[in-house]
């Protein structure tokens, strides 16, 4: 009642602008015509007449698809950037926190940059644009990894991530993939916690849509492990625990082998069981990680037929993701005059 | 998470407190002065008609702000993308502020009905407090359903407002919903108009 009530004090104006965004999103006629552009310049043209307009106008003539994806990164980044900047708390935090998982991909890029000595500046634009260097602050300077550990503990907010994970000693020695998913289960967790604390109809959308990207990413890591040095103790301490695998699950993750045992766990939960069923590995099916993809997007999507949550916002960025992906894919197929797979986007709505 | 032991302490100390209060009264035979007759008559009815008025006015007021505040913003953030919803969509505010007016009309109502009175006998102030409870009666029924009315329309119209903005033929659609959602404004004021009719304070 509460949500119903009184949502719309403070964040009413912020959904209505993001559903007006999430109407420009591409429809299936809107792919129909890129998948029939022949160069990058009908693209361009096609580009044009959707909710993106002129933004590809002040380009000069020999486009590449590299251009054309930082030209769509930037639009979604000021989108969002408005939305947070019209956003009251709690809404300000949660949209924060979104944030939070790129901030990990840049953190893990300087450690990785600390420690073969490259500088900053080298880095900057591979950074993910939608966290700003100003929120990086003070570890962008440091140039040990000892700096970089004080700097990050001290000046970001993904300091409780690292306090009870990493040692200051792990980051010279591990992995830079296992800081990176040991981070990102801390995150995952964190933000599911507090997406329980908001409660209400938020809690219902975000937690059914976090749980599965946290199970999704624990057969991803046990999927990849498999013929790495990674032992299954090692595996099952990157798992996240807020999934719907937690614990029985993880349990039996941890003593897979196989692909088909991945399978075997995967049976055991309605959703996973049809999501492993409609995939394969052979050359012609659908991999694991399109049929993650689609159930994804298929979630996301059904986040917009609630009012009054947040879990438009989170579902927003996912979708214009996906989407800024699927025409990436599709340029390139067009670039490289590979047509055959260019069916192989996933179609929104 | 939940009620707090701060919350359930309070409430079972205070239900155990008039537990308490009441068991002393009845077992010590003094429960005659749990008297809700003397309360009620002690009451003039003067101050029931007026609370009466204070409370179709203000309940009224309440549904309808809360459903215009609801809407409003639904309205301004939808017409971002597709200005072409902003002047329609006026029509669920309008509907919200109808709820405000009946709370109005009825204050007006009620309150034409209250004079003043030098009655001493008991058969003539029975009839005086009769008709102060009357319009109590009325003043209550008409600002709760305004107030539920109000903030049903508000929030239908929220829906009604992003909806329209995605698919232009929803609107209509919507509006009948609302419509139905703002008859049960217009039964509060009937049943109330029927409360406070004949209800006479004058000698």
């Amino acid at each position: 009642m509460k949500d119903d009530l009184f949502f719309n004090i403070d964040h009413g104006y912020a959904e209505g602008l993001c559903r007006g965004f999430k109407s420009g999103i591409l429809k299936a006629a809107d792919y129909h015509n890129l998948v029939q552009c022949e160069t990058l310049e009908d693209l361009r043209l096609h580009l044009q007449s959707t909710d993106y307009g002129n933004f590809l106008a002040n380009e000069a003539s020999p486009l590449t698809v590299n251009i054309i994806d930082d030209r769509l990164g930037e639009k979604l980044v000021q989108e969002f950037q408005h939305l947070r900047n019209v956003s009251y708390q709690p809404l300000s935090t949660f949209m924060d926190y979104i944030t939070y998982g790129y901030m990990i991909d840049n953190i893990v890029l300087l450690i990785t940059g600390t420690l073969n000595q490259r500088a900053i500046n080298d880095l900057l634009p591979r950074f993910h644009p939608l966290v700003t260097f100003e929120q990086l602050g003070g570890i962008a300077i440091a140039d040990t990894p000892a700096q970089l550990y004080t700097a990050v503990l001290v000046d970001t907010p993904l300091g409780p991530y690292f306090k009870d994970c990493i040692s200051e000693h792990d980051l010279d020695e591990l992995n830079v993939e296992i800081i990176r998913s040991t981070l990102y289960k801390a995150y995952i967790e964190d933000f599911y916690k507090y997406c329980k604390e908001i409660g209400g109809i938020t809690a219902e959308v975000m937690c059914d849509i976090l749980a599965f990207e946290a199970d999704r990413r624990a057969f991803m890591i046990t999927i990849n492990a498999f013929g790495t040095a990674l032992t299954q103790d090692e595996r099952f301490k990157l798992y996240p625990a807020c999934g719907y695998l937690n614990p029985d699950g993880l349990q039996e993750l941890r003593r897979t082998d196989s692909y088909e045992g991945v399978r075997d766990v995967a049976a055991r939960y309605p959703v996973y069981k049809s999501l492993f069923d409609g995939s394969g590995t052979n050359l012609g099916d659908k991999t694991i990680e399109d049929k993650f993809f689609e159930h994804e997007v298929k979630l996301n999507m059904n986040a917009f037929l609630r009012q009054f949550h947040f879990g438009i916002f989170f579902s927003y960025l996912k979708l214009k993701e996906q989407e800024i992906r699927n025409i990436i894919w599709i340029a390139e197929c067009i670039s490289q005059k590979h047509r055959a797979r260019i069916d192989n986007y996933i179609p929104l709505f | 998470m939940g009620t707090s032991y701060l919350t359930i302490g309070g409430l079972s100390a205070s239900i155990g407190l008039l537990i308490y209060a009441g068991l002393t009264y009845m077992l010590t035979n003094y429960g005659f002065r749990f008297d809700v007759g003397w309360f009620l008559l002690s009451i003039s009815p003067y101050q029931w008609a007026l609370i009466g008025i204070a409370l179709a006015v203000s309940l009224s007021v309440l549904g309808a702000a809360l459903g215009i505040f609801a809407t409003g913003v639904s309205i301004l953030g939808g017409g971002v993308k597709a200005p072409r919803i902003r002047t329609k969509n006026l029509i669920s505010i309008i509907m919200c502020e109808a709820v405000a007016i009946y709370g109005l009309i009825m204050g007006i109502v009620i309150s034409g009905y209250i004079s003043s009175f030098s009655a001493t006998r008991i058969e003539d102030l029975a009839l005086k407090y009769r008709a102060g409870y009357k319009l109590f009666g009325a003043g209550l029924s008409v600002g709760l359903c305004n107030l539920f009315c109000g903030v049903c329309v508000g929030l239908v119209g929220s829906g009604a407002a992003l909806a329209d903005a995605q698919n232009s033929s929803l609107f209509v659609r919507i509006l009948i919903i609302e419509i139905f959602a703002s008859a049960i404004g217009l039964f509060g004021l009937i049943v109330s108009i029927l409360q406070s009719s004949g209800s006479n304070m004058a000698d």
